[in-house]
């Protein structure tokens, strides 16, 4: 399913969408399958598969390690795809991964991979607006959404182009720093919401972690939340993983169920 | 062609929250590098703070023996003993006229660490630096020193635990306080314009090396030699002769134990000679990865030189064959550190003796000519610990 007729259809049903994040192959691709389909149940809406890569900047200590067991259980981009064909997710599924592994395998190829492998769209958080053409390139010619993001210090120039970029959704980022959860869903979201200035729908991440902020976020305007940290925290505890998975995307999705503004 | 690009290589492939921090760098950069104040400022601090100039040596005993005339561009007595403090004292200035309170470092055998320590102690930075928790160990010397000068010095303990896994953390951390912070980066490695500003400071190296050879010799050198990890000091002293042709440009890779890679972990540090095409850490450059781009651990002896990338232009200069990548393995390297030690009474850095150790090996090949110039990028003294323990092990060679 592409990802922009999902929103449509949550549009129809006045719902906002939950985006939820775990990494592939952690514990082991099998896991991953199983945690997806907790996910499905419990009610997210797109699910974003993380890629692993062995250096991965733009993460914070929660997601290092998840990537890290991946890749040691041997998770590599061959699997990555083969896992993906395999899942009936009946959601939108999105890569999440550092460039030099889409590098590596070819642009083309990468794109490629992802249409036949069943994912909609790209998240590349070491790729900026400036050095993503020929990515974007790959992607339309393949119907991939190439979904950028946006920060708190991103100046209304390069919000701009960056807007005009995107699709799928514009990835919001609420607050400085890396991935993971926080106590505090940073005052900056307001703010930030108001200065993006699209109809492409747009998904509020980094921090974000039960029910309470997920709601003041979306009261703030946001079309979707992206929960991350929250998930992968659960699957690295390794203990009833599918049920507590389930249970807190029930409990996010119900903040996405409440009066539409 | 981007001004960003080195032929293909260099760019910006960082997180979309850094972007308005390079371009506030750059923008400040054009700004004060050919600012009358800065530049006196900048004068100053090279010549009263750090010591320089810094002697062009003939090593009258090397040249004997290895029959090639032999200059040394002794960096090893810059403050500090490394040619690290030429970069940190231009990017620390550059910080202070940006009005940043706050600067951050990477560090892998701690000399930039340290550099970094003492323009922070100086100027009056509060200043923080990732080492990652290998070459804590093997480089606890210069956690010292940092920490003397008022400097928190951070562990890293992700991933092999060298330079790489600093550098990923200390972006971690700009990310996270990019407002008051400057990354004072060591090498000429990340995002644009970091591999110019970096290579700008250090060409105090070459331009140095034109006028003083000029008058020892009254010609340019043969071919200038330096050794290469991220490549600062090669980008430093080579930067000024590349449109010399004549000149011949050596970058001095760590071979390691070998060229080889196991799954995870490359036995060497050569990206030049042996990697290949991919983005790490900011820049499109050639890396040490798998078949998948997953990025391999590196190794050396030296942990100046332990690193899984290299500078973008370092890159390009090798495409174009203006440089020609070479390496020494450890063994060499070591033995360099002997021979230099006690013929001329100059105990070089690890990373530096790579450079020597590829000098003593070409020389008879009439490949360097006859008049070469080594970049003696630092002093050995940060590397006695680990000479000795190796030493100790009843002479067990260096990889098994």
């Amino acid at each position: 399913m592409m990802i922009q007729e999902k929103f449509e259809l949550l549009e129809k049903n006045k719902e906002k969408a939950l985006i939820a994040y775990v990494c592939a192959g952690d514990p082991d691709a099998g896991t991953t399958k199983d945690i997806v389909c907790a996910l499905v149940r419990g009610g997210a809406d797109i699910v974003e598969l993380g890629l692993p890569f062995s250096d991965p900047v733009a993460d914070g200590p929660t997601i290092q390690a998840a990537s890290h067991r991946a890749l040691d259980a041997g998770m590599n981009p061959d699997r990555y795809f083969e896992l993906i064909a395999s899942m009936d997710a009946g959601v939108p599924l999105v890569c999440m991964t550092y460039y030099n592994l889409i590098y590596k395998r070819g642009l083309e190829k990468f794109a490629t991979d992802c249409a036949k492998s069943g994912i909609s769209g790209i998240i590349v958080p070491d790729l900026p607006a400036e050095e993503a053409d020929d990515l974007h390139t790959a992607c339309r010619k393949h119907g991939i959404d190439l979904i950028f993001l946006v920060t708190p210090v991103t100046n209304e120039e390069r919000m701009k182009k960056i807007l005009g970029r995107t699709s799928g959704f514009v990835y919001i980022v609420s607050r400085l720093g890396v991935t993971g959860a926080r106590a505090d869903v940073a005052q900056s979201t307001k703010e930030i919401l108001s200065r993006v200035q699209t109809d492409v729908p747009k998904a509020v991440g980094f921090g974000i972690s039960d029910r309470q902020q997920a709601a003041e976020v979306l009261a703030a305007g946001a079309d979707a939340v992206i929960v991350g940290s929250a998930f992968v925290n659960i699957v690295a505890s390794g203990e009833n993983v599918n049920e507590k998975i389930e249970v807190l995307a029930r409990e996010l999705k119900s903040a996405c169920k409440e009066k539409r503004g | 062609m981007k001004r960003s690009m080195y032929g293909k290589y260099g760019g910006q492939f960082v997180p979309e929250v850094l972007m308005p921090a390079l371009n506030e760098l750059e923008e400040a950069y054009e700004r004060y590098r050919d600012d009358p104040r800065f530049l006196e400022e900048l004068a100053y601090y090279m010549k009263e703070f750090a010591g320089r100039e810094t002697p062009l040596y003939f090593a009258r005993n090397l040249s004997k023996k290895y029959g090639t005339k032999i200059y040394l561009k002794r960096e090893d007595l810059v403050h500090g003993g490394a040619h690290k403090l030429n970069n940190t004292i231009g990017q620390a200035l550059l910080a202070k006229y940006m009005g940043k309170k706050r600067l951050i470092a990477e560090t892998g055998a701690g000399q930039h660490g340290t550099a970094t320590a003492m323009v922070g102690a100086n100027m009056g930075f509060e200043t923080e630096v990732y080492m990652g928790a290998k070459d804590v160990q093997r480089q606890h010397m210069n956690v010292y020193r940092m920490q003397l000068m008022g400097t928190v010095v951070h562990s890293v303990q992700s991933g092999s635990k060298t330079l790489k896994d600093a550098i990923n953390e200390a972006l971690r951390d700009w990310v996270t306080n990019v407002g008051n912070t400057h990354y004072l980066i060591g090498s000429v490695v990340g995002p644009h314009p970091y591999p110019m500003i970096v290579r700008d400071f250090q060409s105090v190296i070459g331009n140095e090396v034109k006028a003083q050879i000029m008058e020892k010799e009254g010609r340019y050198p043969d071919s200038i030699v330096a050794c290469a990890g991220g490549g600062s000091n090669a980008m430093g002293i080579f930067h000024p002769f590349v449109g010399d042709k004549e000149v011949k440009l050596f970058p001095v890779e760590a071979g390691g134990c070998g060229l080889k890679n196991t799954e995870k972990e490359a036995l060497h540090s050569a990206s030049l000679c042996v990697g290949e095409d991919g983005i790490l850490q900011g820049a499109h450059t050639r890396v040490l990865q798998d078949r998948y781009g997953q990025i391999l651990e590196s190794s050396s002896v030296s942990a100046g030189l332990d690193y899984s990338g290299v500078g973008p232009e370092l890159a390009h200069l090798a495409d174009i064959g203006r440089i020609k990548p070479c390496n020494v393995n450890d063994e060499e390297a070591l033995e360099a550190f002997y021979e230099l030690s006690r013929t001329e009474g100059i105990i070089p850095a690890l990373e530096s003796s790579h450079a020597i150790a590829y000098v003593m090996k070409m020389a008879q090949s009439g490949e360097l000519g006859d008049l070469v110039v080594v970049s003696l990028s630092g002093r050995g003294d940060k590397d006695l610990e680990t000479v000795f323990s190796l030493k100790e092990k009843e002479n067990r060679r260096v990889c098994q």
